[in-house]
């Protein structure tokens, strides 16, 4: 019997193989680190916010998308030259939220995937916005033109991930 | 109870798990405004994980690039090899000229006992990744403490700076960019030598802060460092004036455009090794300090030549007759011109008519400055590129035909300048 990852609670639950649980995330990480500094526009994209909100919303289990969005979110700090907690906060929020929402709508679809990932990419820098401006005092500039572009791209980005990834469920 | 903690069990171990974040969040921001040494071990987790990855896409990219450009991809090498050797051969006419400036600067320092700062180790270096963030402008280098990075160490390019160190790793370094907000450089501009700091903004844009709203910035003015951070040694090119407005309060908003393409980064330089050390002029022998200003001021077109040779009294190297100087003399009338224009020209002469108006000319002035420098002896042969241009300007020709000579000047007609030149 393989070794699997899964909450097992929920019908229609999925579960990942320990690489891809593992594996993934870390090609979100490794992607994201490298390919701005090739392709400026890359920044526009989130790509380990992506994978959180795939899981959680695979998984529906919200202990385990919370804190595989923690996880993420703290990997995703220690990258760069901030205090560790702004991105873990965003995306342990989003991973729950994910993942809940997964219990209670069908998010298999296109348009669905669509409109959550873009719900959930506002939510994220909703929280993160906050968090640093309140916590840690950085200076940042709300942009809804901004946010909502680099929304929709990462939604549609995320829907053709999205479908890859699913390749890689396995059912309880 | 338990049927309450089971209802509510999964908000209760999301706010467990946003509490412990906060908590940690505040530490860091308490211990030190996030400082990041207080959370080292989870960042060289991270960075121990992604970075090995990043290093071997890298080498493969940059093999593969090597192959096809140093191999199969030669067309147009002996036409870029010949433009090269020209473009050679202008910057050492060019600097030939930059030389004399130099040395010039350099017998000034000496004289004010200024200590210059020199680069005398780099390690470089190439760029592997980034933060993946727009909202922290950091990159990932391949060399870390084994290549004796330390922290705070200046990362720059040819064409401009880059930023600083902030954490260094065995085999790889965090370098902060200086269009991240958080960071913050000395610089000064130029020509109109206001100093200021360049910081950067949240939109990864850079800007030039403390520089009051009378002051006159113009755009495209080149910003140098001013090596007021003890960080980047003076003098590094920065970027140009972008933009200038009217800013908050009492300062100009100017955003600066940095040299350096920051998006584009691929190899960059680490300072390692800076020394302090007092210039030292070449040269021995010495002439009065007015005389190297005068011939860098501006000067009053030249008398008639009937009373040009009434030396300035008490002036120590007040004029001579030809035979005491060397053979590159001209009269009167020419030599403003050749000293203004020619800086490998003697400067041991007093040039009656032309400018003294420096405030070391006077006998009174040697408490302020010191009366002699070291400079370079009259008869440099090197050639100047300013040298060869004949002068065109009325004021700076010399004395007209019909006009009588100094007695103690040749009776020949004045050469050009450009007869002069050695080559």
């Amino acid at each position: 019997m393989p070794i699997t990852y899964t909450s097992g609670e929920q019908v229609e639950v999925y579960r990942f193989s320990i690489p891809a649980t593992i594996g993934i995330p870390l090609l979100a990480l490794f992607l994201q680190a490298f390919l701005p500094r090739r392709f400026p526009f890359f920044a526009y994209f989130d790509l380990p916010l992506l994978v959180t909100i795939f899981f959680g919303m695979a998984r529906r289990n919200p202990i385990s998308g919370l804190l595989t969005g923690a996880v993420i979110g703290l990997m995703q700090d220690s990258l760069g030259g901030l205090p560790l907690g702004l991105y873990g906060i965003a995306k342990t929020v989003v991973g729950y939220g994910a993942s809940s929402l997964g219990v209670k709508l069908d998010v298999e679809n296109a348009g669905a995937r669509l409109l959550v990932t873009l719900g959930f990419y506002l939510v994220h820098a909703a929280v993160y916005f906050t968090v640093a401006r309140g916590l840690v005092s950085l200076t940042l500039n709300w942009s809804w033109s901004r946010g909502i572009i680099a929304g929709l791209a990462n939604a549609f980005l995320g829907v053709i991930l999205f479908f890859f990834l699913d390749k890689l469920k396995q059912r309880t | 109870m338990e049927s309450v903690l089971g209802r509510y069990r999964n908000l209760i171990i999301l706010m467990g798990v946003l509490f412990l974040q906060v908590l940690g969040l505040a530490v860091q921001v308490k211990r030190g405004g996030g400082e990041i040494e207080n959370t080292r071990l989870i960042r060289v987790w991270a960075v121990d994980v992604v970075t090995p990855v990043e290093r071997g896409v890298v080498w493969v990219q940059s093999g593969i690039h090597s192959l096809w450009h140093n191999y199969f991809y030669l067309r147009g090498v002996r036409a870029e090899n010949r433009e090269l050797k020209e473009q050679i051969e202008r910057m050492r006419i060019e600097q030939v000229r930059l030389s004399e400036d130099a040395a010039q600067a350099r017998r000034l320092q000496t004289l004010l006992a200024f200590k210059e700062q020199f680069i005398s180790k780099t390690v470089a270096a190439q760029v592997i990744g980034s933060s993946g963030s727009d909202l922290s402008r950091i990159i990932y280098i391949d060399k870390g403490g084994d290549a004796g990075l330390k922290r705070d160490m200046a990362v720059i390019t040819a064409d401009g700076i880059v930023g600083k160190v902030m954490l260094v790793y065995p085999s790889v370094s965090q370098v902060l960019l200086i269009n991240d907000q958080t960071s913050g450089v000395g610089v000064i501009l130029e020509k109109s030598r206001l100093q200021g700091v360049l910081r950067g903004t949240p939109a990864g844009e850079v800007t030039l802060e403390r520089v009051m709203s009378d002051e006159e910035v113009p755009v495209g003015e080149t910003v140098l460092t001013s090596g007021g951070d003890q960080i980047f040694p003076k003098g590094l090119p920065v970027g140009t004036v972008g933009k200038v407005s009217n800013g908050k309060d009492l300062f100009l908003n100017i955003r600066i455009k940095p040299g350096a393409d920051l998006s584009k980064l691929e190899e960059v330089l680490v300072l390692v090794e800076k020394q302090d050390r007092q210039a030292v002029a070449e040269e021995n022998v010495r002439v009065r300090a007015s005389d190297i200003l005068a011939q860098r001021l501006p000067s009053v077109p030249d008398k008639p030549p009937a009373d040009a040779n009434v030396a300035v009294p008490g002036a120590p190297g007040a004029t001579k007759p030809p035979s005491a100087t060397n053979a590159g003399t001209k009269p009167v009338g020419a030599q403003r011109p050749q000293v203004a224009k020619d800086q490998s020209s003697t400067s041991t002469e007093r040039v009656p008519g032309a400018t003294p108006p420096v405030a070391g000319s006077g006998p009174n002035t040697n408490q302020k400055l010191p009366s002699s420098i070291p400079v370079k002896p009259a008869t440099n042969p090197k050639p100047s590129v300013l040298q060869a241009k004949p002068v065109d300007d009325p004021a700076l020709k010399p004395a007209p035909p019909n006009s009588a000579p100094p007695p103690s000047q040749p009776q020949q007609p004045t050469p050009p300048a450009s007869e002069n030149n050695p080559q």
